[in-house]
């Protein structure tokens, strides 16, 4: 697959001195939905910014569908759609108009079909002629998606699309992305939400002070990173963990009524049944087992606390 | 898509002229009913025992003065305004973020501006011509030096509001400078009225040239040579485009 996107040795230093990008390079596939994870002020709006012509780099290179954003400014732009973070909108604009007008500033002739599919789509078609500012939060989150897409985009980056926007909602606008992506548009979003990165992306990406710390296919990424935790409920409490059990370092839970165990999913072996095994050995009895998976949360938050260098 | 985004300067043309339709009422009744205020005032009250001003009748004589003052701040207001909304709302993200070349997005914004700026300066020709008969000796110069003033100073404008941090900068320089400058200027007298020292002071007014040359449209002389006044309104046309573009190469106060 080609690259859509591709940022080589990227860095932005503000003016102040704060260092918001270190050097970042990446490469995002047609197609994809890469899903941008990282805390606040980690960096991801930086790079965002940079790549739509927002925000100037202070080193490095940036191509979308090949042309370079400050040499070929014009294409790169016109082939990138961007929905920011912050509901920037102009109160007193109809809707219909604001999106008009956002096809005519990306250069692309007038086409009310087309719109009018886009409105229809995001189920704004019945608001097309109200002011922006009548609308709800989440409507005026689609006025801005709308926006974004009324120049036919084949790249589109969406800053936190569901902040702030109520469950409901979030999965309306997931339903939205991904028919999106149906229709061929590669799509970069950013979230600290790592449901939204985990039931929606391709491929993850964690950036953390400023530096991309990892780049992984989801599910590839789960399976790395995975770890399963056994809970054993066990028949009769126990005072101490027995020293027989200390090769798999397990731990007390419920006040002695169970035991926990957590172990790697991908190692050869993962020693459960030698576990169970000494437990019986030991005759201690157990009335309920069950494993659970790390989600993508959990893989996150070791990645993010991780201290520099040691991460993935 | 073609080399120069036609379709870009259009629409925000286009978006600007419907900010003023929204605001039409106050935007050309408020300068219909200032200009008949002053007639009411100068040309009638007062202008009626004044004598004539290198022989044109004094109604006459303050027409030219009268359509600059409301041009100058007019053009000032429109222009600064139309680029620091989209600063202030942050809606200026999507104009950084398309294929706009800084000299479209100019054209776009300062086209605007200047087109309301010679509506209003026509309509207060209109209404002026209610009161007094006002001859124009040079109509095709009179047009043409309107759209110079308009185009310069929406230019201006334009500077000032991408510079302006906040509402109260953006309505400093012209209600604290070009507004004090205007009045001080010859517009509603001749320099030639004045002291000898007070008529040195006042030639270091760059406005005295603009409204000199305007009037010299209107009656065939001014209080100094229209070249002087063509050269001045060129001088600010040139450097206020260089000061565009010096901001929008550098980024200064619209990228980080």
């Amino acid at each position: 697959m080609t690259s859509i996107l591709s940022v080589r040795a990227l860095s932005k230093q503000y003016a102040s001195g704060h260092k918001a990008l270190g050097s970042i390079d990446l490469d995002v596939r047609e197609g994809e939905i890469f899903a941008l994870l990282g805390p606040n002020g980690a960096g991801k709006t930086t790079l965002i910014s940079i790549i739509c012509g927002i925000v100037n780099a202070s080193s490095g290179s940036v191509t979308v569908a090949g042309h370079d954003i400050v040499s070929g400014y014009r294409a790169a732009r016109a082939t990138t759609g961007l929905v920011p973070q912050e509901l920037h909108t102009d109160a007193f604009e109809r809707v219909i108009d604001t999106v008009r007008f956002s096809r005519g500033l990306f250069g692309k002739p007038r086409n009310d079909a087309l719109i009018e599919k886009i409105l229809r789509d995001l189920s704004l078609w019945d608001k097309r002629s109200a002011r922006i500012q009548e609308l709800s939060g989440g409507m005026k989150r689609r006025v801005m998606i709308a926006k974004a897409l009324s120049h036919e985009p084949r790249l589109l980056f969406l800053d936190e699309p569901t902040a702030g926007v109520d469950v409901e909602l979030r999965r309306d606008m997931w339903d939205v992305v991904r028919g999106l992506r149906d229709s061929g548009v590669t799509i970069i979003l950013t979230t600290h939400y790592i449901e939204e990165a985990e039931e929606m992306a391709d491929r993850v990406g964690v950036i953390r002070n400023g530096d991309l710390i990892l780049v992984e296919e989801k599910t590839a990424l789960m399976r790395k990173l995975g770890r399963k935790t056994l809970r054993i409920a066990l028949s009769e409490p126990l005072a101490a963990v027995p020293a027989e059990l200390a090769p798999w370092v397990v731990t007390l839970i419920d006040e002695g009524h169970g035991l926990e165990y957590i172990f790697d999913t991908h190692s050869e072996e993962t020693g459960i049944s030698q576990l169970l095994g000494r437990l019986a050995a030991l005759g201690i009895g157990y009335k309920d087992l069950n494993t659970q998976e790390s989600s993508l949360e959990d893989i996150f938050v070791s990645l993010v606390h991780a201290p520099r260098g040691e991460a993935a | 898509m073609s080399a120069f985004n036609l379709h870009a300067i259009g629409a925000i043309y286009k978006f600007e002229l419907h900010r003023f339709a929204r605001t039409l009422l106050t935007g050309l009744f408020v300068p219909a009913i200032t200009t008949s205020l002053y007639f009411i005032v100068f040309g009638s009250a007062i202008g009626s025992r004044m004598t004539e001003v290198n022989g044109v009748p004094y109604g006459a004589f303050i027409v030219p003065g009268l359509i600059m003052l409301s041009m100058f701040t007019e053009s000032i207001f429109n222009a600064s305004f139309g680029i620091y909304m989209p600063k202030w709302s942050g809606t200026i993200y999507e104009l950084l973020s398309a294929p706009v070349s800084p000299l479209e997005t100019v054209i776009g914004y300062v086209g605007a501006a200047a087109t309301k700026s010679m509506i209003i300066g026509l309509v207060i020709f209109a209404t002026a011509h209610l009161f007094v008969a006002v001859p124009i000796a040079h109509p095709v110069a009179m047009i043409g030096f309107m759209a110079l003033i308009a185009v310069s100073f929406c230019l201006f404008g334009f500077i000032l509001g991408i510079w302006a941090k906040s509402f109260e900068q953006l309505q400093v320089i012209p209600m604290l400078v070009i507004m004090p400058m205007t009045f001080l200027g010859g517009a509603f007298y001749s320099i030639d009225m004045l002291p000898p020292a007070w008529r040195t002071v006042t030639l270091f007014n760059p406005i005295v040239y603009l409204i000199s040359g305007f009037r010299w449209t209107f009656f065939g002389h001014g209080d100094v040579s229209i070249a002087v006044s063509m050269a001045c309104v060129a001088g600010m046309l040139i450097l206020c485009l260089g000061v565009i573009f010096w901001m929008f190469r550098t980024g200064y106060r619209l990228k980080s």
